[in-house]
Order: C-alpha cells, then sequence, then structure tokens
C-alpha cells in the first residue's frame, strides 16, 4: 500500500479531502504537521489548498520555508512525486521546486467555480489514468491563480510537455499565460495544479473526475523502478 | 548601530498589475484628469541592526532576494536610515 503524507500547514483547509480522496484511491494516508521534519516513509507527498500563514506577504511566501519543506524537497530530489493543488502550487512555486509565479487573478475576484480543463501531460505519477488531452470540469477556488513565468520559461515548458493541466474552452478563470492551470517539473515527479481534483473524487458527490489524479499512483508505482520505491510493496 | 530599512516591492514592469488598474479606473472615476500607469506594490520597513550601513544595506538585500519579494514578478527598492 502506497503511503501518502499530506501536509498540514497553518491555513490548510483542503487537508481532509486531499486524505480522503488518497485513502480512496487505495492510499495509506496521514497528516504530517508542517512543523515536523520527517515525512514517515512517503511515498508521495500531497500539499493540499488553503491559506497557509494567512497568504501573507504572498500565497505561500512564508509556508516554503516550514521544517516540512526541507523534507519535501529531498523527496522530490529523490524522484518521490509531490503534489501541490492550489495553495500547494503556490507554495511550489515559491519554493523554486516548479517555475513561475501566481499572482492575484486578472478579474481581482475571488473565482469559485468547476471550470473546463484539459489533462495534457499524461506521464506523470497523478496523471497517467487519463487519456491525453482528456477533457475534465475541476473546481477552482483562488483570488491568486494567474500563473506567470518569464517567456523562455514557458516557452520551455510548453516544448518539455510540462503542462499538465491547461483551462479549456476559453474557460480560463484568472489571466494565466497561455491558459496554463498546471504544470511540472522537468522529471515530471512534482505537478502543482491551481483546480482542486480531490473535491471532485468522490462519487458520494457526484461525478469524480478528479478520482484518477490519485488512483493514477498505483499504476505509477507499478511502473517504476525499484529505487524511486521508499518502502516495501 | 541600528538602522530602519525602508523597502518598496512593486510588481515588475510589463506584468499585468490588475489592482493597479482597478486603482486607475477609480482615479479617473473620481475626475483625476490625466492619471496614467497606476502600479500598486507594498512597503515593508525593517529594523536593522548591523554594523555599519553597507552591511545594513547588504542585509537588507539579502532579505529582499530571499523572502520580500519573489524574483519571478517583483522587483525592490531599498532605503536604509540611521534609527
Amino acid at each position: 500500500m502506497m503511503r501518502a503524507a499530506v501536509v498540514r500547514f497553518p491555513g490548510s483547509n483542503c487537508d481532509m479531502d486531499a486524505l480522503r480522496a488518497a485513502e480512496r484511491a487505495g492510499c495509506r494516508a496521514y497528516f504530517v504537521w508542517h512543523r515536523d521534519d520527517d515525512l514517515q516513509q512517503a511515498d508521495v507527498v500531497l500539499l493540499p489548498g488553503g491559506f497557509s500563514y494567512g497568504d501573507y506577504l504572498r500565497s505561500g511566501a512564508i509556508a516554503r520555508f516550514s521544517p516540512i519543506m526541507q523534507a519535501v524537497r529531498r523527496h522530490a530530489a529523490d524522484g518521490g512525486p509531490v503534489l501541490g493543488i492550489c495553495n500547494g502550487f503556490q507554495i511550489l512555486c515559491e519554493a523554486g521546486l516548479l517555475p513561475g509565479a501566481l499572482l492575484p487573478n486578472a478579474g481581482l475576484t475571488f473565482v469559485s467555480r468547476p471550470v473546463p480543463v484539459r489533462v495534457e501531460n499524461v506521464a506523470t505519477p497523478f496523471t497517467t489514468a487519463y487519456r491525453k488531452n482528456e477533457l475534465v470540469h475541476f473546481p477552482v477556488a483562488h483570488g491568486e491563480g494567474r500563473f506567470v513565468a518569464a517567456p523562455d520559461t514557458i516557452e520551455e515548458l510548453e516544448a518539455s510537455d510540462r503542462v499538465v493541466l491547461r483551462y479549456a474552452d476559453g474557460g480560463n478563470p484568472n489571466g494565466s499565460s497561455a491558459d496554463i492551470a498546471g504544470i511540472c517539473s522537468s522529471d515530471g515527479n512534482v505537478v502543482g495544479i491551481m483546480p482542486h481534483p480531490e473535491r471532485v473524487a468522490d462519487p458520494a458527490i457526484g461525478d469524480d473526475p478528479g478520482h484518477k489524479f490519485f488512483s493514477s499512483l498505483a499504476a505509477w508505482r507499478a511502473a517504476a523502478p525499484d529505487e524511486q520505491i521508499t518502502t516495501p510493496a | 548601530m541600528n538602522f530602519r530599512a525602508h523597502i518598496r516591492v512593486m510588481p515588475r514592469d510589463g506584468l499585468l498589475d490588475p489592482q493597479g488598474q482597478a486603482v486607475e479606473n477609480a482615479l479617473t472615476e473620481l475626475a483625476f484628469d490625466g492619471v496614467s500607469s497606476v502600479r500598486v506594490g507594498r512597503a515593508i520597513e525593517v529594523g536593522v541592526a548591523a554594523d555599519s550601513l553597507e552591511d545594513a544595506e547588504d542585509a537588507t538585500r539579502r532579505m529582499c532576494e530571499r523572502l520580500l519579494a519573489n524574483p519571478v514578478t517583483e522587483d525592490f527598492l531599498i532605503e536604509v536610515d540611521p534609527a
């Protein structure tokens, strides 16, 4: 059984949704506190949405200095999967684990609604269960989700197929460059997305198009080289 | 010696600044003519104990690079005075 660590920061508020989504996908999921420095042999790390440290200064700017982030950094450097959702994506960018930054929405309003997105990269540990360019509807809920990066960074993301999710059908809710809703690291193991698959991952509340973000992990693990697996199967 | 660092963090030129745009629209609606290029940033003040003005400036610059400004999207200006 895969071990999934859900990091809790002061102000995290999608932590339980992330935990439940990972559990439903067959993971042994548990919380780790931001003051901890040990991921407890996690196979996968989830950075949930919320407003860590009140979003003071900039979203994610202070969370990145939490002791647990050192462990997350090592886990990522060893090839371990990391998924940052919404505030988690902001933290990954602030921590330099993903390029770019997330700025206040172009319309200045907090947007909270389902949006159409395409899953463009289906090679990451979180997306192998999707069809390439599969269209799904995920909720977004953010005030600072406008992805920006230097033009050559955007070019590189596009050229190396590192756009994981892209707002589709004119549904860009925040003015993100190139309609980018989520990206991954050059190795593909670190993924940051603004939409919330964990909020649509249980048929009890309707459709569950987000479930595959978590069920992909099993297929990824089955195909992963041994050295990427930190606990016995 | 004690110093006071005055830091101005501004959105990088060329990046869309929706706050600046909203403020500009409001100023125009208030009939302030000739208003243009409004940008909204943030001012931060930090008390710094250091051996010299140069050291205080250097420390402040490192604070900006590590935390106070986002190198991807923001520029910063520093002014350090004796406290």
